[in-house]
């Protein structure tokens, strides 16, 4: 007997601001929506991070960040996910990113930002209906 | 390239994703498994269990930077419940092992206990056996001290740490979980704290009355993994355990044993796999009505089903 | 007075339910207290005048700390700024001034307040972005040239290297030609709330006590005028408590550094008088009033009763209010103006001794010039138009509010009876207490939002699509690199054989048991930069990892 396949979801905070909140509220409602969550804590480099997601097989990466570091940081993270070859793994971001920001943010490899106001609902949302399928 | 000669190869990737089909029991596990046996049996397998709270994962981290001094590499398997509402789990052992996670001598694994016990400890056995074919030389497999699953673990484990920490309340932890006996060494940890003397004095007159003489008398270490305190005596009496079961051809029996309970309990599935692949349902249907109508018991139910399938019913 | 009540409840007010229900089934503040239709003199009866509220400046303060209140001086308006390179905000505490602004407040950058330098690899990517990055000295000279530090007083927000960054500020005010007696202002430096909420430690919790409590006695001794600890609990509230939970973790840490000093041998009379606190004022305007009323009464209590504090000054307690960031919406940011209104408004019918009002486009990024000033202005209008200020603590006697502060202050004190079971704010720390307890409101917070049970406007409710027009604050493309060139001349310039002497020092008396602050401003004196001292703690001292709640 097959079990369901489970989303398994990296919840890390890069940079070094300390705010959590976010982050926990965010990696709450996927374990309530079934994921399997691992969250990795603060001040994770983007080498952390890749490494981390690498060993976990996870599906999709969730990055809290309110420093405003965001650039350089998604910047490195992308090429890494690329040199490792974690192309298919689902990137969303959340946290305090200026709308001027998206368009490079998006051309790192960030699918999703959820700002200021979002509600856990659309965040989870999106997850299930992006997270690939194609595993197991 | 398949799974099973990347892995061997010592693709990280692969050993992950290996681990994840293990979790999903997908189709095809098995022919990588069966790849990867013969490339297994090389780790010293150590299982940490312990209450909640205890500084298990921090323990675990201090204890993987210790063997990664020796020179081992260390694969890590954290097991934490799944939420039985949800289906969903909140895997945090990671925050305590920050510093491992860019050391290529060490794989980190978080894994959630999803269905039943039975399930847990199979698929942590085979998560074990990925790293240990991995080359992993040392696999501590970190579970919440609650009963039965750890003691599953630790049958398929070759040395067993259970952490304690002092002022926990009068008892023993370990007692009052029933994993008293499973303790190859103890870790007093947070040994800092006021009480850790007597904890330490209550287990070794609870060792004393409950160890068969001869037998290994269980270790008792003292540790702050915090400041990582304790942690080279707690790696060196792992050291020691395995020198002991190999010495005593207690570790010979243990692989013994061990084996043929895998061999029995495969043995189970294959065989109610294929009761399954071969059963008409209309048989199972009769046999269950009769059951609800009392007519018949469970026992003598499975008897007859067995002897349909022998019949090729 | 019941049976009249009765009478009503029976009689008209039966005939108006039955006609029309109430909106709600149950009301309840924005921490989940409830709140009753009615408070009558029932709810405030046996109440105790002279006990419990007492007159402005006297005990237990509930009052206000102050026999004259706004009437005497109104608070100081203190807007926390900072982004960039010093020179940056130099020119923005400048402007500020200008516009009418009465303290000076600091906001530093992620790596300052983490003790990096900003070329060390832990700050790459944020230089100057959550303040005003500092490295030495000579950055400390810029912030505040030009400034009268020995007639405004400053506040910084800076907590594990909240000892170098003083010394930094004492130094630079020396060069001057200021003695450090005549300087007043506040650093934050309480790390028990980095630990329970914001996350911003580096050491253990043993070591950063010790360091709180070298700076308190350093402060009792030479700086009479300086506040050394602010205890906060805006962050706790940040990150998800409730009222009760912030006022009573807030309180419970101020206890814990109380103890602290006095296990070090000091007299409590001595240091008392120099703590200072720190709230967060949120959306529920009498929740926050009676919040602030209740804290006052309570630590006047522990002061004088557990304590055995013998002088009024240290019995009362002064405190600075911001106006909560977290209640800021990104969508329609203008709305954010009416919030911090209302906010400062209850923080300044709480009798709060200073006052920091958020720019609408905090939600969104640092705030602009104009957005700042509006926020400045909002207070100016709170102070000069409403007449709240005219008379003292208006909201006394009203049956809710009494109610209210006397029900919050004894949630708080069950919350000390379980810290206290726990065996006080460090082991409630380390068994995760706190941050449990916060992140179970903050998720239980965002449940109620996400299912329309609470109404964010413009959020979950009244949205609009209109794309936001704020405009936001730029920053000098060339700020990192400028910082970077006067961080490599000072390590050129400077006497390197003398800074190794005393960086030596310093970590000699570390080691050891010696009060460290002389060590630290020797060092500074040098030009040793904040990293550099920083690691030498760190090498001595070690650095936390959190326990993992989640």
């Amino acid at each position: 007997m097959k079990e369901r396949r489970k989303i398994r979801v990296l919840i890390a905070k890069p940079g070094l601001d300390g705010h959590d909140r976010g982050a926990k509220v965010v990696a709450r409602a996927l374990r309530d929506a079934g994921m399997e969550v691992i969250y990795s804590g603060l001040r994770q480099t983007p080498e952390m991070i890749v490494e981390t997601a690498i060993q976990e097989d996870v599906d999709v990466i969730g990055l809290s960040i309110l420093s405003g570091a965001h650039l350089p940081l998604f910047s490195r993270l992308g090429e890494l996910t690329r040199e490792q070859g974690l192309d298919r793994v689902l990137i969303v971001a959340g946290g305090i990113i200026p709308d001027e920001d998206m368009p490079a943010v998006r051309e790192m490899g960030i699918r999703a930002v959820f700002g200021p106001g979002s509600s856990t609902t659309d965040i989870v949302d999106f997850v299930l209906s992006n997270a690939p399928q194609d595993k197991g | 390239m398949d799974l099973a000669q990347r892995l061997l190869d010592g693709d990280r990737r692969a050993a992950a994703r290996l681990i994840t089909l293990i979790e999903n029991g997908a189709d095809g596990v098995e022919l990588e498994l069966k790849q990867i046996y013969p490339h297994t049996g090389q780790a010293h397998i150590v299982g940490i269990t312990g209450p909640p709270g205890a500084g298990k994962s921090t323990l675990v981290s201090a204890l993987a930077r210790e063997l990664r001094g020796r020179g081992k590499t260390v694969g890590i398997i954290a097991v934490d419940p799944t939420s039985p509402f949800t289906g969903g789990a909140l895997l945090g052992d990671r925050i305590r092992m920050q510093e491992l996670s860019t050391d290529s001598g060490v794989f980190i694994r978080s894994m959630a206990s999803r269905g039943a016990l039975g399930g847990l400890s199979r698929a942590t056995a085979d998560a074990v056996k990925v790293l240990d074919a991995f080359g992993c030389n040392v696999i501590l497999v970190e579970t919440v001290g609650a009963g039965q699953g750890e003691v599953d673990i630790a049958r398929a484990a070759h040395s067993t740490i259970v952490v304690e920490v002092p002022g926990m309340g009068d008892e023993i932890q370990a007692i009052k979980a029933g994993i008293l006996e499973i303790a190859d060494v103890f870790a007093v940890n947070k040994a800092d704290k006021a009480g850790a003397e007597r904890t330490v004095m209550e287990l070794e007159m609870m060792l004393q009355m409950n160890t068969r003489p001869g037998a290994w008398f269980p270790l008792i270490v003292k540790t702050v993994a915090t400041s990582n305190k304790g942690i080279a005596e707690l790696a060196d009496a792992l050291e020691k355990h395995l020198r002991y079961l190999r010495d005593s051809g207690e570790l010979e029996q243990r692989l013994r044993a061990n084996t043929l309970r895998e061999l029995v309990d495969a043995a189970k599935e294959e065989f109610i796999g294929e009761l399954w692949a071969e059963l008409s349902q209309r048989d199972l249907a009769t046999l269950t009505q009769s059951m609800l109508d009392h007519h018949l018991d469970p026992r003598s139910a499975a008897k007859e089903l067995v002897r349909k399938f022998r019949n090729g019913s | 007075m019941a049976s009249k009540q009765k009478e009503w409840e029976e009689g008209l007010l039966c005939k108006s339910l039955q006609r029309a229900p109430e909106r709600r089934e149950q009301f309840v503040t924005t921490s989940g207290v409830p709140v009753e239709r009615l408070y009558t003199p029932v709810d405030i009866a046996g109440k105790d005048y002279a006990t419990e509220l007492g007159f402005p400046g006297e005990y237990p303060f509930t009052r206000g700390v102050h026999p004259t209140m706004y009437r005497g001086k109104l608070w100081t308006m203190r807007m926390f700024a900072g982004y960039g390179t010093a020179e940056e905000t130099n020119a923005r505490f400048k402007y500020l001034l200008e516009h009418g602004e009465t303290g000076l407040s600091v906001a530093f950058d992620m790596p300052t307040l983490y003790g990096y330098d900003a070329d060390q690899p832990m700050a790459c990517g944020e230089f100057g972005k959550c303040g005003v990055a500092i490295s030495s000295l000579a950055d400390m000279e810029v912030l505040f040239a030009g400034i009268p530090v020995d007639e405004i007083t400053t506040s910084m927000t800076i907590n594990s290297p909240a000892a170098i960054i003083w010394a930094m500020y004492v130094v630079a005010a020396e060069k001057r030609g200021i003695p450090r007696q005549r300087l007043g202002g506040t650093i934050q430096n309480d790390i028990l709330k980095e630990f329970i909420a914001q996350k911003e430690y580096i050491f253990p919790p043993g070591p950063s006590m010790r360091l709180i409590v070298d700076t308190i006695e350093f402060g009792a001794r030479e700086m009479p005028l300086w506040n050394t600890i602010s205890i906060s609990g805006y962050h706790i509230r940040e990150a998800g408590a409730t009222a009760v939970q912030e006022l009573a973790f807030t309180l419970y840490d101020g206890l814990a550094y109380v103890q602290a000093a006095i296990d070090r041998g000091l007299n409590v009379d001595d240091f008392a008088p120099r703590l200072s606190f720190f709230f967060n004022s949120h959306n529920d305007f009498f929740e926050e009033i009676a919040k602030f009323r209740a804290a006052r009464r309570i630590w006047a209590k522990e002061m004088r009763d557990r304590f055995d504090a013998k002088e009024p000054r240290s019995w009362l307690m002064r405190f600075h209010t911001q106006t909560a960031g977290c209640s800021l919406t990104a969508q329609q940011p203008e709305n954010n103006v009416v919030r911090t209104a209302l906010q400062a408004l209850a923080a300044v019918m709480g009798g709060t001794q200073s006052l920091h009002t958020n720019s609408m486009d905090e939600a969104l990024a640092l705030p602009s010039e104009k957005a700042a000033r509006v926020a400045l202005r909002t207070q100016q209008i709170i102070a000069h138009e409403s007449g709240v200020t005219n008379t003292i603590d208006p909201l006394a006697g009203s049956y809710f509010v009494e109610a209210l502060t006397d029900r919050t202050e004894r949630a708080a004190r069950d919350y000390f009876q379980k810290i206290d079971a726990l065996g006080g704010a460090i082991p409630a720390i380390e068994a995760g207490f706190f941050q449990r307890e916060i992140a179970d409101s903050a998720h239980r917070y965002q449940k109620e939002i996400d299912e329309g049970k609470r109404t964010i406007v413009g959020v979950n409710d009244y949205q609009t699509q209109e794309p936001t027009s704020i405009p936001l604050l730029k920053m000098d493309p060339e700020g990192e690199r400028k910082h970077l060139a006067r961080l490599n001349r000072v390590r050129q310039e400077r006497d390197n054989d003398e800074v190794r002497r005393r960086l030596q020092g310093l970590r000699q008396a570390a080691m050891g048991d010696a009060n460290t602050m002389p060590y630290i401003i020797d060092a500074v004196r040098a030009y040793a930069t904040l990293g550099e001292i920083m690691q030498v703690f760190r090498d001595v001292f070690g650095e936390y990892v959190e326990t993992p709640v989640l």
